[in-house]
């Protein structure tokens, strides 16, 4: 909502400055948001007559110009505007006058004396209009200061309204509010009903009076619509951001304005017999005055006449039945559309009006009648015509009903939290102008208020409490640390928080990511196998159009990107959601939505340095990483199969049996079509898993000394070091507290297909030294087993 | 006697022309080995008169000690001249860079949420999370959005496909972290139901919220940040008190301008927006919206299960994205969203 300081302080006038006045409606809840002077500060330019132009003795393209400016005297001016001609009114910048970009000084222009400047609107800083001197209209008084008869001394004040206040969608809503906020007088303009002249009435039929409970019409004959509108209406209009059309337009959107009441005008040689609000018939079409054929929907309400649709309620009028500049007999119309009615219905359409803006807030239902007369005279000053008698048509039932509301003082001072008297509430609710009745006193008063017509947005006690809090200003609450009782929060030892693992994977030298939720439906494919993914409604571009069920695509797309900008060296993890489709219950059915923790690695192991070898990050650094996350031993890996990952280099990560993650070499196939130059080692974990940090468990320290012994068991490739241990371990005697594979190797030596695994045995009692007998026994079993199991022999 | 004074200095400097041990035990074999001139002394004392004998005896003995002393002297600085070119052989050049791994760091977002929630919980909050794809119930229904309110259309809000291919109504993403507080209200009521009256609720939840918007200052997926304080008795100067208190210690900030600003939301009321002032750097005097607040509106606190004439409670809303832009003088959001390694590394 746009529009002059002058107009608001047309009607009230408090005595604040422009920038006071913008501080007192911003903390109102009227947010301005934008406050900017009319014209930048120039000084002592007059309204200037040119007497003569001719042409400049030694220029061709310079005129020499007699201009008359009053009380200043005639001036001699060299002018270099094409326009420039005898009986112009025009700007005339005097000797000594300040313009946004220069100072007027007496000067010689090729050898003739030039006393001022006649200025273009650019000059003035008004416009970028500088094709030739600004044109000021004829009855313009010689003389007289530039900025007061334009108006200049004037800012646009923009104001950015929350949905609940359309009551302020006009000057005088807004003008109400400065007068309850200030306590300055409110003059609205004065607005007597016109009397008709003659009899005619066009019948006004509510068929769908739940959408229009209230219409008002009026024909006005013999108007002359090609009438030019005046110039103080055109500059509010255009200071209020609407282009001036015509006197007919010009008017009703000027009674808009000023009153918040949406006007159309119908010709009224174009209807046919009675108007009807009625919803459509199946498959009807109406041309709309922007040039959309539109099929309005089943519950659209349309002003028709006998013959077909004229216009969308309280939307957009129909362009066949609209005025022109010929239209000589004009019928108006001044109507309530319920909010419900018109909501949602221009946006469906793909426009907004200004009309429809307004009726979906809420207007005033008892302001047709008004707003009619008001029209009515302006069109009669302007266009003169024939008025003849306002058909009011109204379905009781249907308006807006305005129940009293109860509001309790001790409610409001303990929902504030201030201690507000009922007095005091009293006074701020009498300033809105809004009826109430009061039982009781002090903390016990009880104030039942009828909300006016005008607000459609207090319905209950806290929509009034609302009111108080922001007449009595949001400022003057205090800010108050508020009290509670200390009770100490719960604290789980064997748990950590997303943020104590961020820290502990950054700790392993990985950055943080954090990437979008959609991703493209190839990563989905791609990475998850996943061909039936959640897909958006409407996404916001194809490659974000269905809902991850894994981080890795945000994680090598990552990677893409830094490689782009020549950063080698990639580690990155994220936590963050997957969606996938479930069956089960949930906080949302149908949706299952883990979080999870992913990261991927790739480029040199270590940072650029000199004193490590340089190697490439491989499968057993992220598997470090990942087991790092957890307590020691708790994770086994599984060969696995994963549509991202290398078949020879996928495991799935098992934790007390469950499946919490998997880990690989990203699948050269996809290292190739993302253009990776290498592949990536990536992990991903189900978040609550890693969260969880089971309690130390102690175990008694040994007095007596370990044991310990090496063995090198022989066994075929294709043993898994896992199985091995499993059957190490498995089978050991009590004194046998931990096996460790300290060395593998294959080649020289070794029967083809065979592998070497050296372990050191470490052996242990509590409660006696081991003797020697029972250690040699102990490693027999381990031999033993490994033999037995997987043919394993000791190297010899 | 002079003779054993001249053997003496010349023991002493013999020891001292040497440099390298092996070549002073030569040395000493010369003074005091088998064959060396004092043991030669010694061994003819017994030639000698009996009555010179004994001082004889003791001038040779002392002799020999003062050689043995020149002898241990020279050891030691023998010894301490080669460690210490040992140690010169082994000195390092300590300007070499460590060995050390590299370290990475947290999103700067995550460095403000991790504040934020260090900040509430030092007033007693705990954290709250919810889901992403949301109810339409929780997102809008619950917190008093009405039927056809602009931010449920498809252009503000993100919806799903139905597995036929339909617009799905029921469900969305989130478009702010609102639905939480309903969640936690309603297993808050669940869990001390059997407790009157009920204990506070003092809730924050973090999180990720999703909007059809994208440009350089809006992102079609953002962060969030939902606070919930409920109680008998809370009030707006509570809140007021609350969000300013937190505001000044996140940006370590005491003089920051706060102000609380009129406003409307579906699920507040009274309503507030919170801008602030900066008293210094390259945004001072300037306002700058950063929440939305309010009271919580009475029917979004029957939707959670609590009693509004009983209770009153405030909520507030905020963009880490944002405060974390303000911190640091980020000017682009989408560097949040990028994973470039350039800017993310400078957040260690």
């Amino acid at each position: 909502m746009q529009f002059p300081e002058s107009w608001l302080r047309s009607l009230v006038d408090p005595p604040l400055s422009t920038v006071d006045l913008c501080h007192l409606l911003t903390m109102a809840g009227l947010e301005v948001e934008e406050m900017a002077p009319v014209a930048p500060p120039f000084s002592q330019v007059v309204v200037g007559h040119i007497l003569s132009a001719e042409k400049h003795p030694d220029a061709d393209r310079l005129k020499l110009c007699s201009v008359d400016t009053g009380e200043h005297g005639v001036l001699q001016i060299v002018c270099g505007a094409p326009n420039a001609a005898a009986g112009m009114k025009v700007p005339c910048a005097l000797v000594g006058a300040r313009l946004p970009d220069l100072e007027i000084r007496r000067a010689k222009v090729r050898g003739i004396e030039s006393s001022g400047m006649l200025c273009s609107a650019r000059e003035l800083g008004l416009s970028q209009d500088h094709s030739g001197l600004l044109d000021l209209p004829a009855d313009t008084p010689v003389g007289a200061d530039v900025r007061q008869v334009m108006g200049l001394d004037d800012h646009l004040i923009t104001l950015k309204l929350t949905p609940n206040r359309a009551d302020c969608l006009s000057l005088t809503g807004i003008a109400r509010e400065v007068a309850a906020l200030t306590g300055a007088p409110l003059t609205l303009p004065e607005v007597a009903p016109v009397p008709p002249v003659h009899d005619e009435t066009r019948g006004v039929v509510l068929d769908a009076p739940g959408h229009c409970p209230r219409y008002c019409g009026r024909i006005v004959r013999d108007v002359n619509a090609a009438a030019p509108s005046p110039a103080w209406m055109r500059q509010r209009l255009e200071r209020a951001g609407v282009r001036s059309i015509s006197a007919l337009v010009d008017v009703t959107n000027y009674v808009m304005l000023e009153l918040g009441q949406p006007l159309h005008a119908f010709d009224d040689a174009r209807l046919t017999g009675a108007i009807h609000v009625r919803l459509p018939e199946p498959g009807e079409k109406l041309l709309l005055l922007n040039e959309q054929t539109v099929e309005p929907a089943a519950d659209t309400a349309l002003i028709a006449d006998e013959a077909r649709a004229l216009a969308m309620a309280g939307i957009m009028g129909g362009e066949e039945s609209g005025i022109t500049l010929e239209t000589r007999d004009l019928f108006l119309e001044s109507a309530f559309f319920s909010p419900e009615s018109i909501a949602g219905k221009a946006r469906a359409l793909g426009f907004s009006s200004d009309a429809s803006y307004r009726y979906e807030r809420g207007v005033d239902f008892m302001l047709q009648r008004r707003a009619i007369e008001r029209a009515t005279r302006l069109i009669l000053d302007i266009c003169g015509g024939r008025p003849g008698p306002v058909v009011e048509t109204v379905a009781e039932d249907c308006l807006p009903r305005r129940a009293p509301v109860r509001l309790r003082a001790a409610r409001a001072a303990r929902v504030i939290g201030i201690p507000i008297t009922g007095a005091q509430i009293g006074q701020l609710i009498e300033g809105m102008g809004f009826p109430f009745a009061l039982e009781g006193q002090g903390e016990a008063a009880v104030f039942t208020v009828t909300p006016p017509s005008w607000r459609f947005d207090i319905a209950i006690e806290e929509d009034l409490i609302e009111e108080l809090a922001r007449l009595h200003g949001y400022d003057n609450i205090p800010a108050r640390a508020p009290r509670a009782p200390l009770v100490m929060m719960p604290q789980a030892e064997a748990k950590r928080g997303p943020m104590a693992l961020r820290r502990a994977v950054a700790a392993r030298d990985y950055h943080e990511v954090v990437n979008f939720s959609f991703v493209e439906a190839a990563w989905e494919a791609d990475f998850c196998g996943n061909i039936a993914p959640i897909t958006l409604a409407n996404p916001i571009a194809s490659q974000m159009a269905v809902m991850r069920t894994s981080l890795i695509g945000g994680l090598v797309g990552n990677l893409a990107f830094n490689r782009k900008r020549q950063t080698e060296r990639v580690r990155v993890f994220e936590i963050g959601r997957a969606f996938r489709k479930s069956t089960g219950d949930g906080p949302v059915p149908g949706f299952d939505q883990p979080l999870l923790l992913a990261g991927l690695c790739a480029g040199p192991a270590s940072p650029e340095q000199w004193g490590l070898p340089a190697r490439t990050v491989d499968f057993f650094d992220a598997k470090g990483d990942v087991e790092a996350l957890f307590p020691p031993g708790a994770l086994r890996f599984t060969k696995t199969a994963h549509p991202a990952l290398h078949p020879g280099r996928a495991a799935a990560i098992l934790l007390d049996g469950r499946h919490v993650g998997a880990i690989g070499e990203l699948h050269p196939r996809w290292a190739q079509k993302y253009e990776l130059g290498g592949a990536p080692v990536v992990f991903e974990l189900d978040l609550a898993d890693v969260l969880a940090t089971p309690m130390p468990e102690f175990q008694e320290v040994s007095r007596y000394p370990a044991v310990v012994r090496d063995i090198a068991l022989v066994v075929p490739q294709a043993v898994p070091v896992r199985a091995l241990l499993d059957a190490l371990e498995s089978g050991a005697p009590a004194i046998v507290k931990a096996v460790q594979l300290f060395d593998l190797y294959q080649g020289k030596g070794l029967e083809p297909g065979q592998k070497s695994l050296a372990f050191r045995v470490v052996m242990q009692d509590t409660s006696r030294t081991l003797e020697d007998r029972e250690v040699e026994a102990a490693v027999q079993s381990l031999v033993e087993a490994a033999r037995r199991e997987f043919g394993a022999s000791l190297r010899g | 006697m002079e003779q054993l004074d001249t053997l003496v200095q010349s023991a002493a400097a013999d020891f001292a022309a040497v440099s390298e041990p092996a070549k002073l035990e030569e040395a000493k074999a010369r003074y005091l080995g088998k064959e060396g001139s004092l043991t030669a002394l010694l061994k003819g004392l017994g030639k000698l008169p009996a009555e010179e004998r004994k001082a004889a005896g003791v001038a040779i003995n002392a002799a020999k000690e003062k050689v043995e002393g020149a002898l241990q002297a020279r050891r030691e600085a023998l010894r301490e001249s080669a460690l210490e070119a040992q140690l010169a052989a082994e000195a390092l050049d300590v300007t070499l860079p460590g060995r050390g791994r590299g370290l990475g760091g947290l999103h700067p977002v995550t460095r403000s949420l991790e504040r934020i929630e260090q900040l509430f919980r030092s007033i007693g909050f705990e954290v709250a999370d919810g889901p992403e794809i949301e109810t339409d119930w929780h997102n809008f229904t619950a917190l008093n959005t009405p039927e056809k309110h602009p931010a449920r259309s498809m252009h503000d809000t993100f919806y799903l496909l139905s597995d036929d291919g339909r617009v799905r109504e029921d469900v969305l993403l989130r478009t702010h972290t609102s639905p939480v507080q309903i969640r936690a209200m309603l297993a808050h009521v669940e869990k001390y139901k059997h407790l009157d009256p009920m204990p506070e609720i003092r809730v924050i939840c973090p999180g990720r919220v999703y909007r059809v918007d994208s440009d350089a200052t809006h992102s079609p997926m953002f962060h969030q940040v939902e606070g919930l304080w409920v109680g008998e008795g809370v009030s707006f100067a509570d809140l007021k008190g609350v969000v300013a208190d937190f505001l000044r210690r996140f940006f370590e900030s005491d003089d920051m301008k706060v102000r609380f600003r009129p406003s409307f939301f579906p699920f507040t009321e009274p309503s507030a927006e919170i801008d602030v002032a900066f008293q210094s750097g390259p945004l001072e005097g300037r306002w700058l919206e950063i929440a939305g607040c309010g009271m919580v509106h009475p029917n979004v606190l029957r939707f959670g299960g609590i009693d509004p004439e009983r209770y009153t409670g405030f909520a507030f809303g905020m963009g880490p994205d944002r405060l974390t832009m303000l911190r640091y003088g980020i000017g682009d959001l989408r560097l949040f969203f990028d994973g470039d390694l350039r800017f993310l590394s400078q957040f260690k």
